[in-house]
Formats: C-alpha cells, structure tokens, sequence
C-alpha cells in the first residue's frame, strides 16, 4: 500500500515538472504507437473491409485465421521480427534493428490481426442489414465496402483505440527489437520494466500511471469527438 | 459533409506519418552490447556522456545478459561487446567473432541472503563452504538461470564446492531465466540466496529483508571485458568508431571515470585494464 | 429497358421451391400490384425481377433495344438510410449512378423539395421519423429517374397519414412515367393504386387480373378465399 502512494506521488511529480527524460519517453511512445495504429488501419480496415463484403472459397478459415492472430504473443511477434531485422537474417541489409522503426514494424504486425479482424465483425454485421438497399442502388463491392467502412466508422474508432491501447501496453516486442536503448527506443513499458528490474518500484509504478493517464486521456479524447460527430451525423 | 469527414482523416494519417519522420536519424553511432548488470549500476549513464562529449559518438547500449550479448554479436547486430564472462569471451575470440580482448574494470560477487539466514553462512568469508551449506540446509536459492557472466560464475562456484548443480538441485534451488535486477526483486519477495554483482547490489532500491551474507572471497572475483566485433565476419561493423570506444575505455581518461563512478560514496568497479593477464 | 419477360422463372432455397415455374410480361403503363398470402413468394419474386436474386430454373429477361436492365430503383419495408444527411443520403444513390457533383446536389434538393422533406434536408437521416424515412427512401429512388420502381410493402410498418403521404408521391412518380410494380398487405391500397392485381399462391402465378374485376369476381377459387379471408364480410 506504502508502495503504491509513493509511486501516485511519483507521478505527480514527475509530471508535474515535466522531467525532461520523461518527455522523451512519453513522446517516442506516442510516436512508436500511433504510426503503428495508423499503418495498422491502413491494412487492416480495408482487409477488414474486403473479407466482410466479399465471397469466395476458403473464406470461413480465413476468418478463423484473422481471429487466432488476434491473440499473437507479442514476444514472439519481437522474436520473429528481431531474427528478420538482426544483420544475420534476411533483411538485415537495411539497418533498422534497435531504432524506433523497427518498433513500428513489430507493433503494426502485432495490432494488425486485430484491427480487421474486429473491422470484418463489424463491418460484416452492417453489410448484413445494408446489403439489399446498396445493391439495388447499384453499389458493387468495392464500392459497397468504402461506403460500409464509412458508415462503420463510429464502432470502427473504438476498435483502432482497442489496436493503439495493444500496442501501447506491450513491452514483449518492442523490448527484443528496440533494445530499450536510453534516448533511442526507450518507451514507457520498457522504461517500467528497467526500473522494476533496477528495484525502483515506486518510480516504476509512478511512470506506470503516467501511462495508464495518457492512454485514458486520449480515449476521453476520442470518445468526445465520437459523440460531437454521432450527434451531427446519426 | 462526407469530405470533412474525410479531411479530418487524412490530417490525422498525415500528422501521424510526419511525426514519426524523426524516427529515422542517422548520426555517428555504435551498438554495444551489454549486460543487465552494466546498465542495472548505472555505470554507462556515467561515462557514456564523457565519451561522447569527447568524441561526438553515440553509444547505445542494448543490455542483455552476457550469454545473449555475445549471441547477439556473433550474428552481427553489435559493433562491440562489454561482458564479464571471461572463459565466454575468450572463446568468443578464438571463435573468429572478436577481433582483441582488453581487460577493462573488475568488481566482485557477493552472496546476498535473507536476515534469517537459515543456512547460517553469514560473515562466512568462503564462498565455497557456504554454497555447501545452502544446499544442505536446502534454503532457497535464486539463480540467474540466464546464461549470463552472473550466471556462469554462479555454476562455477558450485562446481568449486563440489557440487553438480544440475544434476543435484532440488526445489529449493528456483531458476528464473532473468536478469540481475528482476531476479534480485524475486530473491526479495522469496526471502532467498541470491548471487550478485556487487555494482547491481549497490544501486538495488529494493531489497527488502535482504542484505550481504558473504563476501571478500577471491573466487568472487569478477572481470569485466571488452571485445570489438570482428569486421572481416560482418562487414558492416563500425570498426573504426568502436576502436575509439574501446581505446578510450581502457585509457587513463576512461578508466579514471569508471573509478570516480560512486553509489551513496561507494566505488561499484576497479578499473584494471593495465594488469597484465586480467 | 422495358418490357421484363418472366420465362419459367424457378427459385428453390434450402429445398424449399419459393418460386414454382412463373412466366409472364410486363409492359409499361399499367400499375402492377402483387398479392397472395404469407410465404406465397412475393416479396422473393420481387427480387428476382429487381436482380438482387438469381433465379435457380428459368430467366428473366429484360427487353429494349440495349437488351440491358436499364435504371431501376426498389424502396423495401423497411428503409435502410446510411449514417449521414437525409440530402446525402439521396445524393449517394446518384454518385453510384455517375451523377456529377453538382448536378447531384440539384437533382437531391429538388426531389426533396417534391416529397415535402426540404426542411429536414441537413439533419442526419437516421433521426427521421419512419414515415419521414420512408418518403426519403421515396425521394432517393425517384432522383435516380428509374424506368421501373418496385415496392415492397411500403407502407406496412407506417401509420395511416405517412401511409396517405407514400401513396400520393408514388402517384406523383408515377406520373413522370415510372413503371410501378409493388405488393402489398393492404387491399384497400391494392385498390387504390392497382392497375392489374397478380395473385401468387405458394410460389405460382395464379391469376392475373384488372384491379376491379379482382375483387369483383376473381377467377381463382384461391384468390376468392384469400379476399374473403382479408375482408370476411364479403
């Protein structure tokens, strides 16, 4: 109990003084996830999208498929892109092992499965309803998809907040290709999992809470935005 | 009113993308790799800075354990490594992986354990007789489990004592494949034996109802080295800039940091790269 | 293009036989209502001749000289509005049919205009009323201009003065020439905006017949049961 009042004032004060290595920290994070959830959706929602409104054989596994990526174990996701990216493997040419990059790459395919799978839940129960009216006005489905993806895209905001919260809280994969370089690829997690290991468990749990705010902060963000846009649009 | 919408998309992707362009820096820089122990101390935030106030060369140290950082520079993703394994480094070299072993700094072992001390080894000075006595009194006993320079010297203490750890252990002996740090957290929660460097001991905020139980023994005696990766098997290293590193390292300038670095006025490493046969 | 011929039009679903062997034209001009009782087809056969089915025996054949569907529209049960402005809304039916810009916002306000919902034009669809739903639904078929207009009980879940309102701008799209094909629950309706009545009966085409003599004298025993069945005191 001591331990987690100090760590709550930790964390006042750590940002309350806004401690320079703490920005640092906190900022690569943001930038770490956020590209990943940008470059997630940009494969995802579409994939997502496309096996929703689309027939054809093999389609039933495939589904199955998505959905078991969902729970993709993050190291493992860091080992395998770290055996890609290290100068052994094959891509080891472009030099990107222990930069933010990397970071980026193992976080996108880790939130990836998980954007179109829950996109394709989404997207394929709208289709259900929509199906005969856009067909009768002449969609096809490609068509059929952009607009579906659209008229989703209340329900598919949550799920890429669901997509950044995953790869915010991870620490499995960005640990192994990031190397938890200090000012390089330091992040939040791998920031707590050092001072755990360093037995500063007030500072870990202090900089723990700065993470958990910042990730509720940004969902508070989204969710009043949702609401100014359901209010104009239905 | 679909196209504000889809303004607001594209501003928001495009905002994302650019911030992440700073993602991609390409500055004078090595990769070391290190152990848990190093960057636990705290050491390379010392004297990484005076380096590269010196220089203008970026160290970045990925710390692994000794046995995954010389993994890691057989298959190239270091430029230099900093361990403290010397049987390991050697062959490391004989191996064609490193190009020269240079002694760097030393500090020593410690065996830390709980206020209770059920095995009764405290203030004991030899090290082999109390691992005989930990074992016999079957008390807990974290090890590292991890393949680290803390860990190969744990096994060879056994071995001292006459004792075939792997084949004799019982469940008091707990294998935790972790770093000095984490494992350090758990020999606290357990209340447990526990092998440690004295650098990670010092700066462990941790430690509960732990404390030095046995120290001072010579066969506690730990070396630290440094190796540049051999450029002719990769040839990407950055042999030059890791030179540098290690040549500043073992200078008198290098050396004289390691040894102003303190804890709570505490020395945590004895710079000894000029002893011969270190 | 008119005329849509029926040759031996079958349609069978899980072993079921929905649509038995139907066969006949239609022309423009006469207003045509289907009626028969629950699970006779109706609404299946509908989508047959819309498109939005494909029957499993026979064909459906669409006449002209370009031997091709020509522009039709369908307004269902239940309207089925996307997640945007009632004028929006209409306008997506006219971007798929390669309306430009804007020609498409005229074309939307103007319809609006005729079917009385101009004033709601900028609120998101979905907070419409039913009947004001319905009359969007009206509005978004008739700015497509088609040749053909099918209804599926358009009036079933609407109230008697939205039922008044959808009656008189189907009348209204009549007018500019639309061919009107629609089934309906609603004999009085029937009566009302019927030219000719189909009567299906377990997916065969039983009699078809001018409005009048219908409920006059209808020719089946099974169409004098059903109108004695909906209306018992004849």
């Amino acid at each position: 109990m001591n331990e987690i009042l100090l760590a709550v004032t930790e964390a006042g004060r750590m940002i309350g003084r806004l401690d320079d290595e703490l920005v640092e920290i906190v900022l690569l994070s943001l930038q770490v996830s956020l590209t990943a959830v940008v470059l997630a959706s940009a494969l995802g929602l579409p994939l997502g999208a496309a096996i929703a409104v689309g027939r054809f054989p093999g389609r039933k596994t495939l589904i199955v498929f998505l959905n078991a990526l969902m729970g993709l174990p993050p190291v493992v996701v860091g080992l395998v892109v770290y055996l890609m990216l290290s100068r052994a493997g094959p891509l080891g040419e472009l030099g990107i092992l222990f930069t933010p990059a990397a970071m980026v790459i193992a976080q996108t395919i880790l939130i990836a499965p998980i954007v179109a799978a829950l996109s394709r839940q989404a997207i394929e129960d709208a289709w259900r309803d929509y199906q005969e009216q856009l067909r009768s006005l002449g969609a096809g489905p490609v068509a059929a998809a952009l607009t579906l993806l659209w008229d989703t895209r209340f329900s598919l905001v949550t799920i890429v907040l669901a997509g950044f919260g995953r790869a915010a809280a991870e620490v499995g994969a960005v640990m192994i290709v990031g190397g938890n370089i200090e000012g390089v690829t330091r992040v939040m997690t791998t920031a707590i999992a050092l001072e755990t290991s360093k037995g500063d468990l007030p500072l870990a749990l202090g900089l723990g809470i700065v993470l958990i705010a910042l990730v509720l902060f940004l969902n508070a963000g989204a969710s009043l935005i949702k609401d100014a846009a359901q209010r104009r649009y239905g | 009113m679909a196209l504000n919408g889809r303004r607001m998309v594209a501003t928001i992707m495009m905002s994302a993308l650019l911030a992440a362009a700073p993602l991609a820096h390409a500055e004078k820089f090595i990769t070391v790799a290190s152990t848990t122990s190093t960057e636990n101390s705290g050491l390379f935030k010392h004297i990484l800075p005076m380096f590269q106030r010196k220089t203008g060369i970026e160290v970045r140290v990925v710390a692994r354990g000794t046995g995954q950082a010389l993994d890691m520079a057989r298959r190239g993703d270091a430029d230099v490594v900093f361990v403290h394994a010397r049987a390991a480094e050697e062959a490391f070299v004989a191996g064609g992986y490193g190009v020269k072993r240079y002694a760097v700094m030393y500090n020593d072992f410690v065996l830390v354990g709980p206020r209770s001390d059920p095995a009764r080894v405290a203030g004991g000075r030899e090290i082999a007789a109390a691992l005989r006595k930990v074992k016999a009194s079957a008390a807990t006993f974290v090890s590292r489990g991890d393949k680290s320079g803390t860990h190969m010297a744990e096994i060879r203490l056994w071995k001292a004592s006459g004792i075939d750890i792997a084949a004799q252990k019982g469940p008091w002996y707990r294998e935790l494949g972790q770093g000095m740090g984490a494992s350090l957290n758990t020999a606290s929660s357990m209340n447990g034996y526990i092998l440690a460097d004295r650098g990670t001991w010092i700066s462990f905020k941790n430690r509960g109802d732990l404390r030095i139980v046995v120290e001072g023994d010579k066969r506690l005696f730990n070396q630290y080295g440094v190796i540049l990766v051999n450029p002719g098997k990769h040839k990407h290293v950055k042999k030059d800039l890791g030179q540098a590193f290690i040549d500043w390292v073992v200078s008198p300038e290098g050396q004289r940091a390691i040894a102003e670095y303190r804890i709570g006025g505490e020395q945590l490493f004895f710079p000894n790269a000029a002893e011969a046969g270190a | 293009m008119l005329p849509l011929v029926l040759d031996n039009v079958s349609f069978t679903a899980s072993g079921k036989r929905i649509i038995d062997a139907v066969s006949a034209e239609f022309g423009a001009g006469p207003r045509t209502v289907i009626l028969g009782p629950n699970g006779a087809g109706k609404s299946v056969l509908m989508r047959l001749c819309h498109g939005l089915l494909a029957p499993t025996a026979g064909k459906v054949i669409w006449g002209g000289p370009s031997n091709g569907r020509g522009r039709q529209a369908m307004v269902f049960q239940r309207p089925v509005m996307l997640r945007r402005s009632a004028l929006a809304n209409v306008a997506y039916g006219l971007k798929l049919a390669g309306v430009s810009a804007g020609e498409r916002e005229l074309r939307a306000r103007d319809v609006l205009e005729a079917v009385g919902l101009a004033p709601v034009a900028g609120h998101p669809a979905r907070v419409l009323s039913g009947g004001e739903q319905q009359r969007l639904a009206l509005a978004r078929a008739w700015a497509l201009g088609p040749e053909v207009l099918f209804l599926d009980e358009p009036t079933a879940n609407l109230d008697p003065g939205a039922t008044r309102d959808v009656e008189t701008i189907i009348g209204q799209i009549r007018a500019g020439g639309t061919k009107i094909i629609m089934t309906t629950h609603n004999l009085g309706q029937a009566r009302r905006l019927g030219d000719e009545i189909l009567f299906l009966s377990q997916g065969r085409l039983v009699e078809r017949t001018p409005v009048e003599r219908f409920f006059q004298q209808p020719a089946s025993a099974a169409a004098a049961a059903f109108i004695r069945g909906e209306l018992p005191w004849r």
